[in-house]
């Protein structure tokens, strides 16, 4: 193994090289012990409450832009080259009578804490609120903007309310903070802490591996093929945290130039996204590609999660719940699977996206081998795309079911249709014998009707606690109702979340 | 202190919305909670393990893995306890710290590992090998039922004769309903760090809203006297009734192993530890029968309550009686019938939550409601008008207590008109006359909450309050402070009896040496009872003050006043701390303990007769929904409250208190499932999988108001009411809201057999079968 090049960041305003940690680490768990930082909360340890919400600001050109992360199962050395604040930075000093941040004094000004314990992380992401506005002051601040930013937060005392009100008070009164002030020279210390080489380093046995290149990571794979990848550490984090599931070897993604790209290679498409991109650099792309995938990648997760989740991650982990295969299924997604060739070659193949999962916990991925990038097929003016995700809350929950229907018409015909769903068996799924049926027919009730029937070949869903399977059978039949309303009326025939 | 501020005239604090006195440090990540605390040197971290299954004989505890794991150090079993293996809160030794001989539900902890790390002892943990013989499980209610499994006593209350009243009446139904239970989901687990003493004593601090009865247990587990125990509560991170007796197994192993080894001992519980191990609310079984006239008005009814109690009684009697005192909830029933059953099952002990079974009770006499409603073809809310107390004779409820201080008919009257109430009625039916996708619901529901501790005795409250030299003062009472506001409430009370700002007020930590045999901070009452024993403690200070300074001016004691602008001796004013300090020097005791006891209350079991309540609390909300019918997802459209809190000792935490617990009702009635494998093992143990409300599901047309006529006809702390449970039953008018959305689907006469909670999928088969006409 090549010599240790440790990792580093800024903690508030501190150049910080933590040194010294077994890499399964988490941000929170460090916070709370070695950096002596018990602000920060942990409420769930899954990323899921939000107790644990910490700002991570990276370099945007002369700037530093700010996103809320769930320290829990963020591993501390994905940090790397990054700044990290906590509750402890916003105000002036961390003591009685100091100045507070302005969306602290909101809080407490619209009685926006009861118990206190998951207000550090709802005064996080009020930050991060706070801080996008600054930067993006056309982009109003409605009620819909604040509900998805506090999406991830979970409060069991307020019922929301004050808090919504301290968010819009916040955003009201802001004038430059000091995070704001000092963003030029913060973003030079970053660019400081910028580098070509792979930060690396092992710990009691354990090793963290952050390659830069697709090569590099190839390289590392041929070498341990039974390295655990690590991207957005979404799921990892959990088996981390909750299965307390140890690796020899993690080799973190999201530093990978390649696999971060989202370009149109010809304007005509394909539209290729990288495995690591995550969720909020792809949100805005996908949905004005695909308006009718908006609504589920709003949904999916919440604000925490999608910063750090990728959508490579969300394939390649095989999970028959995720929501972004069903949605890049019915669109005709082709993935492209790299791994390390002959003489430091890179060499890929590229399959249907749905060939990918063979069975639960089984895909066609080869030693050595990973998730380079999805391609998809631009939209074509004919053809009517929507994804419908259902789960028992409406927002920031995982999908009980998740529907994606792509069809296309020739004339008053079905030319092509293609529908997939997520949770109705063991891997996201065509649903071919309905796709069937509705091939060649007229584009009607009753043509959906007989698909409708013919989905009893297609799946024969599991009960658990998400919903029983009956509820699965007869939701994702009435799913492609709606979809066949909304496309025959034009208008949305279901419940609208905020613009 | 500061000398200005002290002395400059206070404004009266009481009455004020003043922030909770946290807020600066709950913003700031200041303040501090059981796992925050500077940890002391030699700190061990405790961890559990548990049965993997409902029912069985442990055959062979294998833990010697578990002792040779890294880092451990101590591992304990049952047979580790000195004193009394027992954490039942009624003495009854129904449930045990760690379980000896059987085992009784999926996640009963078994064995305590104590290890130099939290991550040491919960890999040690796991790698018990335990061996237990299954014996059959009793999962459900139904099962308890026919087995005759109980944890306690069938109770029955009866007044008239129901029989013949519904059997003589113009029409007749009948009905059931299920409700689920609900997790508590503070944000803060279970934690607690039990420090040695001298001689063996121990300090521990707890998540606890119970500090005294965790004094007791401890001691009890060791063998030793209650004085040999001090327990503090600084605060906590939420309880709703979450850690009135569940914070205690937790201490009971820190306390245990730091009596063992000598050194400090701290655990945390893992949130799905957590939310397997403990208690939460009691699922209900309510079955009715009712007769009523033409205009909707019961008769006679009779109500059979069954409750899933779990392993052990707990405090599933208190609570299945509050289910039936809240049968009722603001009507009148002429001849009544309600018996419950306490059903004992292998699971978790079910526990006190916020509402402690009156929101069960409330929820099936208002789908008794709807029932009738919807047979006669009636709005809900005229057949509510008809029903509530009041008129000629109808002041009496099911436990023959006269209901004196009802406003429920003009409270409802303002809040219909306030949310346009009739108006939006018909605009909700023409828009579901359309037949689209999407159809609303509307219903304004009402709710009556007794307020009081059911168990007489409990209905006692200490304080203890010094006034230094200075004229700065130390305040302490039995009340916890889990973010409801007590502390600051208490506090604007004790500042205004003295008549100095707040801030020369010292709020302390709960202490179990300070004030000694207290009850939990529970049933809603802690200001009602804690600031009225501060009260106590403030007027004996104040009266050997005045007998001193009075004396010293030549004037008789009842003409010195604490008023805002100092103290009034006669007609000369003087600074409270030239007074103070005066008093002191002429060796005037200036600490006082105060007591405070609910008066006016009984209850005879025997006769089930008598007044649990001192008074009740009011408020009513209208709901508006809108439902899709083909996936059963809905959304909250808008929200109108009024709410009683009599005079409100501070209006912004009364506030906040009825805007979080409609919110947290709305969980138990909507998203919050548990769910149950056919083992026994509840799979709905994390927020992945438990999904409480989040701040999309409250919607921007949030009216939330305090009911301004609001006051107490019983001379409460300053005529306030309480307002910790009541509001969260205010979230039965969702549920409602839901069922009118699901009636558009039904033919005339029908109600829509929706149960609770009212998950999407629960939404979409009521459709279906309202559909199929099933």
């Amino acid at each position: 193994m090549p010599t240790a090049v440790p990792i580093r960041f800024l903690l508030g305003d501190e150049l910080c090289e933590p040194g010294g940690f077994d890499p399964h680490t988490t941000v929170l768990e460090w916070l709370r012990g070695r950096a002596d930082r018990r602000g920060t909360k942990e409420g769930c340890a899954e990323g899921d409450c939000g107790a644990c919400t910490v700002a991570v600001g990276e370099r945007r050109g002369e700037t530093v832009r700010y996103r809320a992360f769930n320290a829990c199962i963020l591993p501390l050395a994905a940090l790397d080259g990054k700044q990290l604040l906590t509750v402890e930075d916003l105000a002036e000093a961390p003591r009685p009578g100091a100045a507070l941040h302005p969306v602290q004094q909101a809080m407490v000004d619209t009685h926006g804490a009861q118990c206190g314990f998951c207000t550090p992380g709802f005064v996080m992401s009020l930050f991060t609120l706070h801080h996008r506005h600054r930067n993006e002051p056309d982009r109003p601040v409605n009620r819909s903007v604040i509900d998805r930013v506090l999406a991830g937060n979970l409060c069991r005392c307020t019922g929301y309310a004050p808090i919504v009100r301290a968010a819009r008070r916040s955003v009201d009164a802001a004038g430059p903070d000091r995070f704001e002030q000092q963003a030029g020279r913060t973003a030079q210390r970053l660019a400081a802490l910028e580098r070509g080489d792979d930060a690396r380093f092992t710990h009691d046995g354990v090793t963290w591996a952050a390659p830069r290149s697709l090569a590099a990571l190839l390289e590392w794979l041929r070498e341990c093929p039974d390295a655990r990848m690590v991207a957005g550490a979404t799921d990892v984090g959990l088996w981390v945290t909750k299965q307390l599931q140890r690796f020899e070897t993690l080799l973190y993604v999201g530093e990978v130039e390649e696999l971060r790209r989202v370009e149109l290679t010809a304007p005509d498409g394909p539209l290729e996204i990288g495995a690591a991109v995550r969720y909020s650099d792809a949100l805005d792309l996908l949905s004005a590609h695909y308006p009718g995938m908006r609504e589920m990648l709003l949904r999916l997760g919440a604000e925490q999660v999608r910063n750090a989740g990728t959508i490579g991650g969300n394939i390649a982990n095989g999970s028959p719940i995720g929501d972004m295969p069903p949605a890049l299924i019915a669109l005709g997604a082709r993935l492209v699977l790299a791994r390390a060739g002959a003489e430091g070659g890179i060499e890929t193949r590229e399959i249907d996206l749905e060939d990918f999962f063979i069975e639960y916990g089984r895909q066609d991925l080869r030693p050595g081998e990973c998730v380079a990038r999805v391609r998809l097929p631009l939209p074509r003016p004919d053809q009517y795309y929507s994804v419908y995700k259902i789960s028992k809350r409406f927002v920031q929950d995982i999908s009980a079911l998740c529907g994606a229907f792509h069809v296309r018409l020739d004339g008053e015909r079905v030319a092509d249709a293609r529908i997939a769903y997520g949770g109705m068996a063991g891997v996201p799924r065509r649903a071919r014998a309905a796709e069937q049926a509705l091939l060649g027919q007229v584009w009607s009730e009753d043509a959906i009707e007989h698909a409708r029937e013919a989905m009893a070949d297609d799946f024969e869903p599991l009960s658990d606690w998400r919903a029983s399977s009956s509820y699965r059978m007869l939701a994702a039949r009435n799913l492609l109702r709606r979809f066949w309303l909304e496309s025959a009326s034009g208008a949305p025939q279901r419940l609208v979340v905020g613009a | 202190m500061d000398k200005e501020v002290r002395q400059s005239p206070a404004e009266p604090a009481v009455h004020r919305p003043l922030p909770h006195d946290s807020a600066v440090k709950h913003v700031t990540g200041q303040a501090v909670y059981v796992d925050d605390m500077l940890e002391p040197e030699g700190l061990l971290h405790v961890y559990f393990g548990t049965s993997p299954c409902a029912h069985g004989r442990i055959g062979k505890l294998g833990l010697d893995r578990v002792r040779q794991a890294p880092g451990v150090v101590a591992v304990l079993t049952a047979a580790d306890i000195p004193g009394a293996n027992d954490i039942s809160p009624l003495h009854r030794g129904d449930e045990e710290i760690l379980a000896s001989g059987e085992v009784h539900f999926a996640g009963q902890p078994l064995f305590a590992v104590a290890a130099e790390s939290r991550d040491a002892a919960r890999r040690a943990a796991r790698l018990a090998e335990i061996d237990i013989e299954p014996l059959p499980a009793v999962l459900d209610i139904e099962t308890a039922l026919e087995r005759e499994s109980f944890v306690d006593e069938t109770h029955e209350m009866k007044r008239g004769d129901p029989d013949a009243a519904i059997e003589s009446a113009p029409h007749r139904l009948d009905g059931v309903l299920h409700m689920g239970g609900q997790d508590h989901f503070y944000l803060e687990g279970q934690a607690a760090l039990a420090m040695p003493q001298e001689d063996g004593d121990l300090l521990v601090h707890s998540s606890s809203q119970h500090p005294s009865e965790l004094q007791h247990l401890i001691a009890q587990s060791l063998g030793r006297a209650d004085n040999a125990v001090t327990v503090e509560v600084r605060r906590m991170g939420g309880a709703f009734g979450g850690k009135e007796t569940q914070a205690a197994q937790w201490a009971l192993l820190a306390a245990l192993v730091a009596d063992r080894t000598g050194r400090p001992a701290k655990i945390r519980l893992d949130r799905d530890d957590d939310m397997i191990s403990t208690g939460k609310r009691h699922d209900f079984r309510t079955r009715w029968r009712v007769g009523f006239d033409d205009d909707g008005r019961i008769l006679g009814i009779d109500f059979e309550l069954a409750a899933r109690c779990g392993m052990s009684a707990d405090l599933s009697g208190a609570i299945s009686d509050r289910a039936m005192f809240h049968s009722d909830n603001g009507y009148y029933l002429p001849a009544v019938r309600i018996r419950s059953y306490r059903c004992r099952t292998n699971t978790v002990s079910n526990t006190a939550f916020r509402g402690f079974g009156g929101p069960q009770g409330m929820l099936g006499i208002e789908q008794v409601i709807e029932a009738i409603a919807a047979h006669r073809n009636l709005d809900p809310l005229a057949v509510r008008r008809v029903n509530l107390y009041g008129g000629d004779g109808r002041i009496l409820t099911p436990y023959f207590m006269t209901v004196e201080d009802n406003v429920l008919p003009e409270l409802m009257d303002e809040l219909a008109e306030a949310a346009d109430y009739p108006a939006r009625r018909g605009e909700v039916e023409s828009f579901n006359r359309a037949g689209g996708v999407i159809r609303r619901g509307l219903a304004l529901t009402p709710v009556k909450f007794g307020i009081s501790f059911t168990t007489a005795f409990l209905n006692q409250a200490g304080a203890l309050v010094h006034v230094y030299k200075d004229g700065s003062i130390h305040l302490n009472h039995g009340g916890t402070e889990m973010g409801q506001g007590l502390f600051i409430k208490v506090a604007q009370v004790v500042a205004d009896e003295f008549g100095v700002p707040l801030e020369q007020v010292r709020i302390s930590a709960t202490r179990t040496d300070k004030v000694p045999n207290t009850s939990a901070t529970a049933a809603s009452s802690g200001s009602d009872m804690n600031a009225m024993a501060a009260l106590d403690a403030c007027s004996k200070i104040k009266r050997r003050i005045a007998a001193h300074i009075g004396a010293e001016h030549g004037v008789a004691e009842d003409s010195v006043r604490f008023d805002s602008d100092g103290v009034w001796v006669g007609a000369q004013r003087r600074d409270f701390a030239d007074v103070v300090l005066q008093a002191y020097l002429a060796r005037v005791s200036l600490s006082a303990t105060g007591f405070y006891r609910t008066p006016k209350i009984h209850y005879d079991r025997e006769t089930a007769r008598g007044r649990p309540f001192l008074y009740f609390a009011y408020g009513a909300a209208v709901s508006e929904v809108e439902i899709d019918t083909l996936t059963g997802e809905y959304r909250l459209r808008r929200v109108d409250i009024l709410h009683d809190v009599g005079r409100s000792l501070n209006p912004a935490v009364d506030l906040g208190q009825i805007e979080g617990g409609f919110v947290q009702g709305m969980g138990w009635l909507t998203t919050e499932e548990l769910w149950w494998d056919e083992q026994g093992v509840l799979r709905t143990h994390a927020p992945s999988t438990y999904k409480i409300p989040v701040a999309s599901d409250v919607p921007d047309a949030f009216h939330v108001r305090i009911w301004e006529r609001g006051d107490n006809r019983e001379p409460t702390i300053h005529r306030s009411k309480a307002v910790g449970e009541p509001p969260l039953m205010l979230a039965i008018s969702v549920h409602s809201a839901i069922r009118h959305a699901l009636t558009s689907l039904a033919p005339e006469g029908v109600l829509a057999p929706l149960d609770a909670p009212a998950t999407p999928e629960r939404v979409l088969l009521c459709a279906e079968r309202l559909r199929s006409g099933a």
